[in-house]
C-alpha cells in the first residue's frame, strides 16, 4: 500500500531539488524539507525520498524511518476534500466518535483510505486548538464546529 | 476608541475574518477612521461564545458576531453610543445582558500575566507590544543586569516550568550557564501535544514577542546565541504570527547582532514538528530538531549539559517563557507573592469539555477547581451532573467530587493522584464512561509510543486490550488487579516520561471510579450508557404511541409495530446505532 510507483517529472526533480538547495542541503534540515516537499506534492512518494537523498546524502532508509515515525507524513496521496476528524480530549468527550462513525458510514470509508475516485479521504487528527467549537471536523482549510452526527450528510453535500 | 476583533484559531473559524474586513469598511465609509481603530487581537478565552468583539474603553463584550453585524455595531454603537443589547453577554442564569466584561464570572476570578497581552494587541504589530512595555525587560537585563544577576531573580521569583515535569526555571538556567561551551542554545518548547490543550497556541497567536524576547532573556543569562522554537506543523496561524514577529523584532534590531548597542547577539530560527506526542519529551525534541527520528534517550545526560549538536541547551515550555519578561519588569518579590508556598504565579488552562464556558483561563496557583470549573466556567452544560476532571491530558488524571476544593499547584494535584501536565482540563458530566475515558487515552498512548522501550510498547497495549475488553464486558475482578500491577510496573520500568507517566489514567480512575469498572465487569453494565456492547435500547410501552419514526428510520429493521401500536426492539438484530432514540418525540426509546 505505502509503495504506490509514480512517474516523477523532471520539472518535479528540479522543485525537490530547489527546495533542498533553499535549506543548504543540510540533513539537520531534513524535517524542513520533507514540510515543504509534502506541501508541493502533497504526499511523499518514495521517489521523491529518492531524489532527497541523493541530494543531502541522507541514505533513502533513513528517510524513509523518518517519513514513517511523523504521524504528519503521507506516502499515500489524500482526496481531493481531506477530511479531518478532531479526536482531541474535548472533541472526544463531547462525542466526535460518534461523528467519525457516521463520514465512515457515510463514505464507505476507514480511517486512512481514499475514496475510489480520489474525491475525500479520511483521517483523524488530535485537537486543532478549536476546542470551544468541539466537535470539529476540517474539510480542506474549512472548520465546521459543533458538528453533529446527523450535520454529516449535509456537510458532505457541499462538496457534491 | 479601539474595536478589537479576535483572530484566534476559534473565531477565525467562525468568520472572524470577514468581520474585521467589515468592520473596517464601515468605520472607513462613516468617515470614522481616524477616530476608531479596528485592531485583530489574539485569543480573548472565551472561545465557546466566538466571534468575540470588544470594544475599550467601555469594554463593551459582543459575542457569537456575524459578519452582516458590523453595520449595527458601527451605526448604533460607534456613532450613536448605544450598546447593541441582543449581541452583549449574557449571565446564563438571569439572562441579564452583561454590559462591561469586567462584571462577567469568567474573567472576576482570573489573573492574566502570561495572557497579559492577549486580546489586548495586535500580535502582528510590533509597535503595540513596545507600548505595553515590551522588549523593556531585555533592555534592562541588558543595560543594568548581570547574567548572574538575572538567574538570581529568576530563582527568587520561584518560578518552576509550566511544560509539565515543574522543574524550577532559574536552576535550570544557572545549570546552562555553568555548563562551558563555545556555542549553547535556547529552545522554546512549542509541541504542545496534549490533546485538548490550546495554551501554549494562543500565547503565540496573541503575543508571540512576549516569547521571544524571553528567548534573548535567557540567552543573555546562560549565554547563548542562538534560539530554536520547536512548533508543530499543525499550527498554522501560530507559526505566520511568529515568523512576523521574528522579522519585525530583526527590524528593529531586538534579534540580531549586538542588541541595544551591545555585545550581545541573539537571533532566533523556527523548526517544525511533524505530529508525533513524544517529541514534547526535551531530548526526543532535540533529536527532531536535528532531523532524526523523535525517540528520546535516557537523561542524564541532561540537554543543559548535552543537548543540541551536543551543546548545553536550555529547554523551556512556551508559557513559562511568556512570564519571564513581566517577571524581571516587576521584580521577584512581586511574582513570589502569588500562588501558593511552593507553585508561585499563575497557570493559563484549556477549559474543556461539558463546561458552559469552554477557553483560555488564568488564574493563582492555589486556586481551586471549584472556582474554576462552576465560577470562571459557568458549571456543566444542560443542567447535568458534574462528575470528573481530566488534568495532565495522557500523563494526567481524573478527580472527582471529593477533590474540587483542592487548591491547585504542582504538589496538590500530583498527591491527588493526577499532576498539573501542560493546563488540560476537560471537564466530564454523567454522561461519560470513565473505563472508555481510560481507553481512550491508552489508545493515544499506544498510538504515540515510539517504541523504543518494552514497558511501554508491550505493556500499554495490554493495558489497552483489557480496557477494551472490559467495555465489551468481557472482563473479570482479576482484570482490574491486573491492570493496577500491569500500570505500577510500566510506570517503574519505562524509559521516558511518556511510559512513565502513561498508566496515570487507569490508576486515577481505578481509584477514583472503581464502581464504575465494577459495574462493567459485574454487572455487565455501563452506568453511562456510553458502552455499546453493555447497553440495549428498549421501548417504554407506557410511552410509546406507535407514530413509526423509529422503524422507519432504523437502518437494520429491527424495529417492529404496527401504526398506533406498541413497537418493540428485536435485540438480535439491533445494532445500537441510537438513530431511534434520536428521533423519538415521546422519550419513549431509553437505553438500559
Ligand atoms: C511525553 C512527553 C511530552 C511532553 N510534551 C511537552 C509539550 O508538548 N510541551 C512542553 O512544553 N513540554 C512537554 N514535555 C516536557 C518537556 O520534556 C520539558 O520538561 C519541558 O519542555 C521543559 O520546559 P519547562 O521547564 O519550561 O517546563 C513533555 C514531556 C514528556 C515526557
Ligand atoms: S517510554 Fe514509550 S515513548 Fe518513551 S522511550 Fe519508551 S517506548 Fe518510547
Ligand atoms: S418513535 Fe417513539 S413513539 Fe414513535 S413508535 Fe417509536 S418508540 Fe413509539
Ligand atoms: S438502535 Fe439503531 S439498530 Fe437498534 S433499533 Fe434503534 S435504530 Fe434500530
Ligand atoms: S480537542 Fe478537538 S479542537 Fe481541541
Ligand atoms: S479564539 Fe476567539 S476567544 Fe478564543
Amino acid at each position: 500500500m505505502s509503495n504506490i510507483k509514480i512517474e516523477i517529472r523532471q520539472e518535479d526533480v528540479s522543485k525537490i531539488k530547489e527546495i533542498c538547495a533553499s535549506y543548504n542541503r543540510d540533513p539537520q534540515e531534513l524535517i524542513n524539507i520533507l514540510h515543504a516537499c509534502q506541501e508541493h506534492f502533497g504526499y511523499l512518494p518514495a521517489e521523491v525520498q529518492e531524489v532527497i537523498s541523493a541530494e543531502t546524502g541522507i541514505p533513502v532508509a533513513k528517510i524513509y524511518g523518518v517519513v514513517t515515525f511523523y504521524s504528519f507524513f503521507s506516502m499515500t496521496p489524500k482526496g481531493k476534500h481531506p477530511i479531518s476528524i478532531c479526536m482531541g480530549t474535548a472533541c472526544y468527550v463531547r462525542g466526535a466518535e460518534r461523528v467519525l462513525e457516521e463520514f465512515k458510514k457515510e463514505l464507505k470509508l476507514q480511517v486512512g483510505q481514499t475514496t475510489p475516485d480520489g474525491k475525500f479521504s479520511l483521517s483523524s487528527l488530535r485537537c486543532v486548538g478549536a476546542c470551544g467549537l468541539a466537535p470539529v471536523v476540517l474539510i480542506g482549510d474549512k472548520t465546521y464546529g459543533r458538528v453533529a452526527p446527523d450535520d454529516v450528510k449535509k456537510i458532505l453535500k457541499e462538496y457534491e | 476608541m479601539h474595536i478589537l476583533v479576535c483572530g484566534g484559531t476559534g473565531c477565525q473559524s467562525s468568520q472572524s475574518d470577514a468581520i474585521l474586513s467589515n468592520l473596517r469598511d464601515e468605520i472607513e465609509a462613516k468617515g470614522l477612521s481616524d477616530k476608531v481603530q479596528v485592531i485583530l487581537t489574539g485569543c480573548f478565552g472565551f472561545c465557546e461564545k466566538g466571534p468575540i468583539v470588544k470594544i475599550i474603553p467601555d469594554n463593551t463584550f459582543y459575542t457569537q458576531v456575524k459578519p452582516e453585524d458590523a453595520q449595527i455595531i458601527v451605526e448604533e454603537h460607534i456613532i450613536k453610543g448605544r450598546k447593541v443589547d441582543r449581541l452583549l453577554y449574557r449571565n446564563p442564569e438571569t439572562k441579564d445582558a452583561v454590559g462591561d466584561s469586567k462584571h462577567m464570572g469568567f474573567f472576576k476570578k482570573q489573573l492574566r500575566i502570561v495572557l497579559r497581552n492577549c486580546g489586548f494587541i495586535d500580535p502582528e504589530n510590533i509597535d503595540e507590544y513596545i507600548a505595553r512595555d515590551g522588549y523593556m525587560a531585555l533592555g534592562k537585563v541588558i543595560s543594568e543586569m548581570t547574567p548572574q544577576q538575572v538567574i538570581q531573580e529568576i530563582k527568587d521569583s520561584g518560578q518552576r516550568g509550566r511544560g509539565g515535569a515543574g522543574f524550577p526555571t532559574g536552576l535550570k538556567w544557572e545549570i546552562a550557564s555553568k555548563n562551558k561551551s563555545d556555542e549553547k542554545y535556547v529552545v522554546c518548547n512549542a509541541d504542545e501535544g496534549d490533546p485538548g490543550a490550546f495554551m501554549d497556541r494562543s500565547v503565540l497567536e496573541g503575543d508571540p514577542h512576549s516569547v521571544l524576547e524571553a528567548m534573548a532573556i535567557c540567552g543573555y543569562a546562560i549565554g547563548a546565541s542562538q534560539g530554536l522554537i520547536y512548533i508543530r506543523a499543525e499550527y498554522p496561524l501560530a507559526i505566520h504570527r511568529l515568523k512576523i514577529a521574528i522579522d519585525q523584532a530583526r527590524e528593529y534590531g531586538l534579534l540580531g547582532n549586538n542588541i541595544f548597542g551591545s555585545d550581545f547577539s541573539f537571533d532566533i530560527k523556527l523548526r517544525y514538528g511533524a505530529g508525533a506526542f513524544v517529541c514534547g519529551e526535551e531530548t526526543a525534541l532535540i533529536h527532531s530538531m536535528e532531523g532524526l527520528r523523535g525517540e528520546p534517550t535516557i537523561k542524564p545526560p541532561f540537554p543543559a549539559e548535552s543537548g543540541f549538536k551536543g551543546k548545553p541547551t536550555n529547554v523551556n515550555n512556551v508559557e513559562t517563557l511568556a512570564a519571564i519578561p513581566i517577571i524581571i519588569l516587576k521584580g521577584a518579590n512581586w511574582y513570589n507573592k502569588i500562588g501558593t508556598e511552593k507553585s508561585k504565579g499563575t497557570k493559563v488552562f484549556a477549559l474543556a469539555g461539558k463546561i458552559n464556558n469552554v477557553g483560555l483561563i488564568e488564574v493563582p496557583m492555589g486556586t481551586t477547581l471549584r472556582e474554576i470549573i462552576f465560577e470562571i466556567g459557568g458549571g456543566i452544560r444542560d443542567g447535568k451532573k458534574f462528575k470528573a476532571v481530566q488534568t495532565g491530558g495522557p500523563s494526567g488524571g481524573c478527580l472527582m467530587e471529593k477533590h474540587l476544593d483542592t487548591p491547585i499547584d504542582f504538589d496538590n494535584l500530583v498527591a491527588a493522584g493526577s499532576m498539573m501536565g501542560s493546563g488540560g482540563m476537560i471537564v466530564m458530566d454523567e454522561d461519560n464512561c470513565m473505563v472508555s475515558v481510560a481507553k481512550f487515552f491508552l489508545e493515544f498512548t499506544v498510538e504515540e509510543s515510539c517504541g523504543k522501550c518494552a514497558p511501554c510498547r508491550i505493556g500499554n497495549k495490554r493495558l489497552y486490550e483489557l480496557l477494551n475488553q472490559i467495555t465489551e464486558g468481557k472482563g473479570s475482578m482479576e482484570d482490574l488487579d491486573r491492570l493496577r500491577n500491569m500500570s505500577v510496573v510500566i510506570k517503574d520500568s519505562a524509559l521516558c516520561g511518556l511510559g512513565q507517566t502513561s498508566p496515570n489514567p487507569v490508576l486515577s480512575t481505578l481509584d477514583n471510579f472503581m464502581d464504575e469498572y465494577v459495574a462493567h465487569v459485574k454487572d455487565k453494565k455501563c452506568p453511562a450508557g456510553k458502552c455499546k456492547n453493555l447497553m440495549e435500547y428498549y421501548i417504554i410501552p407506557e410511552n410509546c404511541v406507535g407514530c413509526t419514526a423509529c422503524a422507519r428510520v432504523c437502518p437494520v429493521n429491527a424495529i417492529a409495530g404496527e401504526r398506533k401500536e406498541v413497537h418493540q426492539i428485536n435485540h438480535d438484530v439491533c445494532i445500537k446505532c441510537g438513530a431511534c432514540k434520536d428521533k423519538c418525540k415521546f422519550d419513549a426509546i431509553i437505553i438500559r
